[in-house]
């Protein structure tokens, strides 16, 4: 009974620290896809600090930015105070981190990878930092059911090229990219999976490889200086996707953060469009 | 007033005017930031706190950014010195110590262990001072069979060019993570400050720094040409591969900890060469409080620019002192 009563009062002590120290009202976020994470679960008014590449949502881009999250400043993030920090497995520089934790900052570091799992691993991981009552199960619920029932929609063979363009030269998405990940999740056959990471378009090898598609971001399209002139460069323009002006075009943060909007992003890319016209 | 001035300008004078603005500028640094300490805290932080506020104030202050701020100092010394040390060997306003294969090689290092080896602080470090070593070594000996300066030069920069190739190669390899990784280890960062790195470094750089300036006779020699400073009975051979060796020994470490931090190197001689003359005796004390000085100032900008984020620092040396020495030298035409 003695022990019994000890259990009890030793489960009771650690639900009142627990609850104590897992309700977090003054986060920063390390990293595009955990602040979206964050405001999906509704708790976007405890964010007081984002990096550079939380673009989304709209009141994600007026909060305080702390560096971008490969290489976030230190001292910003302790100066904003933060009770939590949520951090991608790949922020940096790589002793930052450990440095935030020897400064008694709480880090909880997620796993970054463009896979479905990992994905409700930030989901689950992000809920639970905040101290969320229904631990993101009903977030990650939903996302299994739209994901599910947006695979069985099929889009038949098509050969589909992702271009990503940060410096004025597009590059192309081979596999090991989140690109390629959500290419494959959304059925279609990327056309560079010979190729790793992102590389220069090679014009005269894009032509030989006929794709049927062309998806790319919005910030990529304004570098390539607008859809015409994408479509018009040599090589591109002999490509199918070219001449029937298939292209999709998408948030950059949407079509390669594998945030929560994974689902309006593979619907998106499914809704290929036949023609696009402007 | 002139005479007062003409006096100030004494070697000695500018040595302590400078290293004055060094330690206001350090004390200033050491204040500002992203979290503000107030200057009048500051003193004391160090061996007390009382509350909450100043307990955090105290641990930014000890663990973030005095050893920031002094590793500044220290590298911008450094880069000064060599700067000054390899301008005098090879008798060429334009030389700096990444001449000879320094930064370059360091730069292959970096990036391979970033693409092979994943890019730990603990791999990259290493890597990164050997392959400055490495590089520094080849474009010696290949440079040795030609006479004088120029094969060394020529070697130095065949060197250059092949690890830049190199980069590229592995650049090319790189996947997106670490394509990134290799943009921000380019464009340099005091980011990686910490006590440990501080303990090694501060006494090698000293050390091999003080080896570096007790060749200062045989640098003015060397001012009035090669031939002459072996007539004046300089062994100009060894003392080459001394100051070479002892340069790549002292950039090295710092290029591997730091990333590519520029300009510093090249101009901060320049500036006192104007300002004192040539004479290495004062030359390169002065270059080297005058060193630390600017990487301070501008690790100091490059934190307060655009709080709460920071500023790549190699972007804020040459930016700010780009045009610094531009109007330095319209002013000396008059």
């Amino acid at each position: 009974m003695k022990q019994r009563l000890a259990l009890l009062l030793a489960a009771v002590m650690a639900f009142f620290t627990l609850s104590a120290t897992a309700a977090p009202q003054r986060v920063v976020s390390l990293g595009g896809p955990l602040t979206e994470i964050v405001y999906a679960l509704g708790a976007g008014n405890r964010l007081i600090g984002v990096d550079q590449s939380s673009t989304y949502p709209e009141a994600a881009k007026a909060l305080p930015k702390v560096g971008y999250y490969r290489a976030f400043s230190l001292e910003g993030v302790v100066a904003l105070k933060p009770d939590l920090v949520l951090a991608s497995d790949q922020a940096g520089p790589p002793q930052a981190l450990e440095q935030l934790r020897r400064l008694g900052l709480r880090v909880i570091v997620l796993p970054s990878a463009p896979t479905l799992d990992a994905l409700e691993q930030r989901m689950h991981g992000v809920a639970a930092a905040l101290g969320l009552r229904n631990d993101g199960r009903a977030m990650v619920t939903e996302l299994r059911k739209q994901v599910d029932a947006l695979a069985a929609k099929q889009v038949g063979p098509t050969r589909a090229l992702l271009l990503i363009n940060r410096s004025g030269n597009p590059e192309g998405a081979g596999i090991d990219t989140s690109a390629d990940a959500m290419l494959k999740l959304a059925g279609y056959r990327n056309v560079l999976s010979a190729q790793k990471g992102y590389k220069p378009l090679s014009l005269e090898g894009i032509a030989a490889l006929k794709p049927d598609l062309i998806v790319t971001s919005t910030a990529s399209l304004a570098a390539s200086g607008g859809l015409d002139a994408l479509l018009a460069r040599p090589g591109i323009a002999a490509t199918p996707a070219a001449k029937n002006r298939r292209v999709i075009v998408m948030d950059d943060l949407l079509l390669l953060g594998y945030g929560p909007r994974l689902p309006q992003a593979l619907r998106e890319l499914k809704a290929a469009p036949a023609l696009a016209r402007q | 007033m002139a005479a007062k001035i003409a006096r100030w300008r004494t070697p000695a004078g500018v040595l302590t005017a400078l290293i004055a603005v060094l330690v206001l500028l350090m004390l200033l640094s050491a204040s500002s930031g992203a979290m503000h300490i107030p200057l009048s805290v500051l003193p004391g932080l160090p061996f007390s706190a009382e509350g909450p506020d100043e307990a955090l104030w105290r641990s930014v202050l000890m663990d973030v950014r005095l050893p920031r701020v002094l590793f500044a100092a220290l590298a911008g010394a450094a880069l000064a010195l060599s700067g000054a040390a390899m301008q005098a060997l090879f008798r060429n306003p334009l030389a700096e110590p990444g001449l000879i294969g320094i930064s370059a090689g360091g730069a292959l290092g970096a990036v391979g262990a970033i693409v092979l080896g994943g890019g730990a602080f603990i791999v990259l470090a290493p890597a990164a001072f050997v392959g400055s070593l490495v590089a520094t070594i080849a474009a010696y000996h290949l440079g040795r069979r030609y006479p004088g300066m120029a094969g060394l030069l020529l070697a130095g920069v065949a060197i250059n060019a092949i690890c830049g190739a190199l980069v590229g190669l592995f650049t090319y390899l790189a996947d997106d993570n670490q394509l990134r990784s290799l943009t921000f280890w380019n464009m340099g960062s005091l980011a990686g400050a910490s006590w440990p790195l501080l303990a090694g470094l501060a006494p090698w750089t000293l050390i091999v720094g003080a080896l570096i300036a007790r060749d200062w006779r045989a640098m003015n020699a060397l001012l009035l040409g090669e031939r002459e400073a072996l007539h004046l009975g300089f062994p100009l051979k060894a003392v080459r591969r001394r100051l070479i060796l002892l340069t790549a020994l002292l950039v090295g470490p710092l290029v591997a900890a730091t990333g590519a931090i520029g300009f510093v190197g090249l101009v901060v001689p320049h500036l006192v060469r104007l300002a004192l003359g040539a004479d290495h005796r004062w030359l390169l004390p002065n270059s080297v409080v005058a060193g630390a000085i600017a990487l301070t100032l501008a690790d100091w900008l490059a934190r307060i620019a655009v709080i709460p984020a920071e500023l790549p620092i190699g972007i804020v040396t040459s930016l700010v002192g780009g045009p610094f020495f531009l109007w330095l030298l319209a002013q000396r035409r008059h």
